[in-house]
């Protein structure tokens, strides 16, 4: 017959308030009783894992002295209760066990550490993101630490800020120097009537905030050109190019390839829309697709000409897609490729683009302009003339 | 006879037509069936000389005719001529 030498020992329970003293204290042993994939979610800081059926095996590397201050905690309470007992019967002094596990030291407001740098808010808020094998935690955390400037914060801006936002884009640069109007919300929706007249990065900024309080947005409000285009390009990943003339375009590409930078560009006239994702020297460049651009009566402008409202969101949404497959890493970009998008006939259409060797900006010869001429680009007045004079807004 | 497509910008030389089916061995006889049925789209495709303007692209299915044969680029029946300028709508 077997002794029991064990003394039942009634176990200590101490409340998440009082581990916290206890921890800012020193000297405490903190060990957290959950599972594996629990522990990585959120654990307190300093919480060593040993799950339930390790314990005899992990407990005596994780937690050596049995005379020291060992306090364990697992999820609500009742799992670190019963790992509390095993430890006073394998000889532990002074054991206790956090009451409410961490769901309590969580709501009580106490910080925890969550894995990968995602907060349990984070968790949630991304959790249909990182059900995908595509993005997971990891893609997540590249989200969150990707910076995106969306030059044009208007037809195309809108809507590709708005799902970059809610995506968890972390840093959202927005360019443009206009105001919101009137006329513009039929397709410019993170703006609203109440901001009639507000600029369109402040009027930006507020809805994704409202939206998405992980993103930093940070105002460019003014006009691009190639006195500051660099300095305000330098610190973002991917630039999106929602512009409405040529010029602010071929410099945004000329630029882009200078700092090699991928530019997600799309635009909208009508029913059509073109978009493609411009990747330097690994595809072609926005000049290797269009050297010239065309004389004004063949560019016209969406507020001279109108655009379907829906257009910008399908256009938008298209970018924003491609940005985050470029800063996952999944799938296939329009790198290469030009998708024309006809909504009348709900028709997609795929053509290729290639590198021209020929190209001024990307081209073989490109690399012998001299750095001292970055920020000049030959023959930019040249193309802002065949443009149809001068600059346009970019908003 | 090719399918060609009329970017927006060109359909009101057109009559609003988003596609025109014209006749030609090659791409350069395909656009000119086209100039010769619509004469207002001439002036956009093509330069004094006669060549393709340098801001027009012309694909012929999926590619740059740049990169076939240019204008001379031999043309079946069936396939699809897409003229495409470029576009610079998106934000105001």
């Amino acid at each position: 017959m077997a002794i029991d030498t064990t003394r039942v020992q009634p176990i200590e329970e101490i409340e998440p308030f009082e581990v916290a003293e206890e921890i800012n204290g020193g000297d405490v042993v903190l060990i957290d009783t959950r599972e594996p994939h629990e522990y990585q979610e959120a654990h307190l800081e300093g919480g060593k894992l040993v799950p339930p059926g390790l314990l005899g095996d992990e407990i005596a590397t994780a937690a050596p002295d049995k005379a020291a201050r060992t306090i364990l905690y697992c999820r609500s309470g009742n799992r670190s209760a019963i790992a509390a007992a095993q430890l006073q019967r394998l000889g532990y002094e002074n054991v206790a066990s956090m009451s409410g596990g961490i769901l309590q030291w969580q709501e009580q407001g106490l910080p925890v550490v969550a894995a990968h740098g995602m907060t349990p808010e984070q968790r949630e808020r991304y959790s249909r993101h990182t059900l995908l094998p595509e993005v997971g935690v990891d893609g997540q955390v590249k989200l969150l630490n990707a910076k995106v400037l969306l030059l044009g914060a208007g037809g195309l801006g809108a809507p590709t800020a708005l799902y970059l936002a809610a995506a968890g884009v972390g840093t959202i640069g927005l360019v443009d120097d206009d105001v919101v109007d009137a006329s513009n919300l039929q397709r410019q929706v993170i703006h609203n009537t109440e901001r009639i007249g507000m600029p369109k990065t402040t009027s930006a900024r507020i809805f994704i905030e409202q939206l998405n309080p992980d993103v930093n947005v940070i105002e460019h409000n003014g006009r691009l050109d190639a006195s500051n285009i660099l300095e305000v390009m330098k610190d973002y990943d991917i630039v999106v190019d929602g512009a409405d003339n040529f010029p602010t375009r071929y410099l945004l590409n000329d630029a882009s390839v200078r700092l090699r930078k991928p530019v997600v560009s799309a635009s909208i006239l009508g029913f059509d829309g073109q978009i493609s994702t411009f990747v330097p020297f690994e595809g072609p460049c926005y000049r290797c697709l269009f050297p010239t651009p065309p004389p004004a009566e063949l560019a016209p402008s969406c507020s001279a000409n109108g655009v379907l409202g829906v257009m910008a969101g399908t256009m938008g949404t298209l970018q924003a897609n491609e940005v985050i497959k470029l800063i996952l890493g999944a799938g296939n970009p329009l790198i290469g490729r030009l998708l024309l998008y006809e909504a009348l006939g709900t028709t997609f259409t795929e053509l290729k683009v290639r590198r021209d060797p020929d190209c001024p900006i990307c081209g073989e010869n490109a690399a012998e302009i001299p750095e001292s001429e970055m920020g000049q680009f030959p023959d930019y007045d040249a193309f802002c003339a065949g443009a149809g004079g001068d600059r346009q807004s970019i908003a | 006879m090719a399918t060609v497509r009329i970017p927006p910008v060109l359909r009101p030389k057109t009559g609003g037509q988003p596609e025109v089916e014209a006749g030609g061995g090659n791409v350069g006889e395909v656009l000119r069936a086209l100039t010769a049925e619509h004469p207002e789209t001439s002036e956009q495709l093509f330069g004094e000389g006669g060549e393709l303007n340098r801001y027009v692209n012309v694909y012929l299915n999926d590619e740059d005719v740049r990169v076939l044969d240019g204008l001379e680029t031999s043309v079946k029946d069936g396939d699809t001529v897409v003229i495409l300028p470029a576009m610079a709508g998106g934000a105001s």
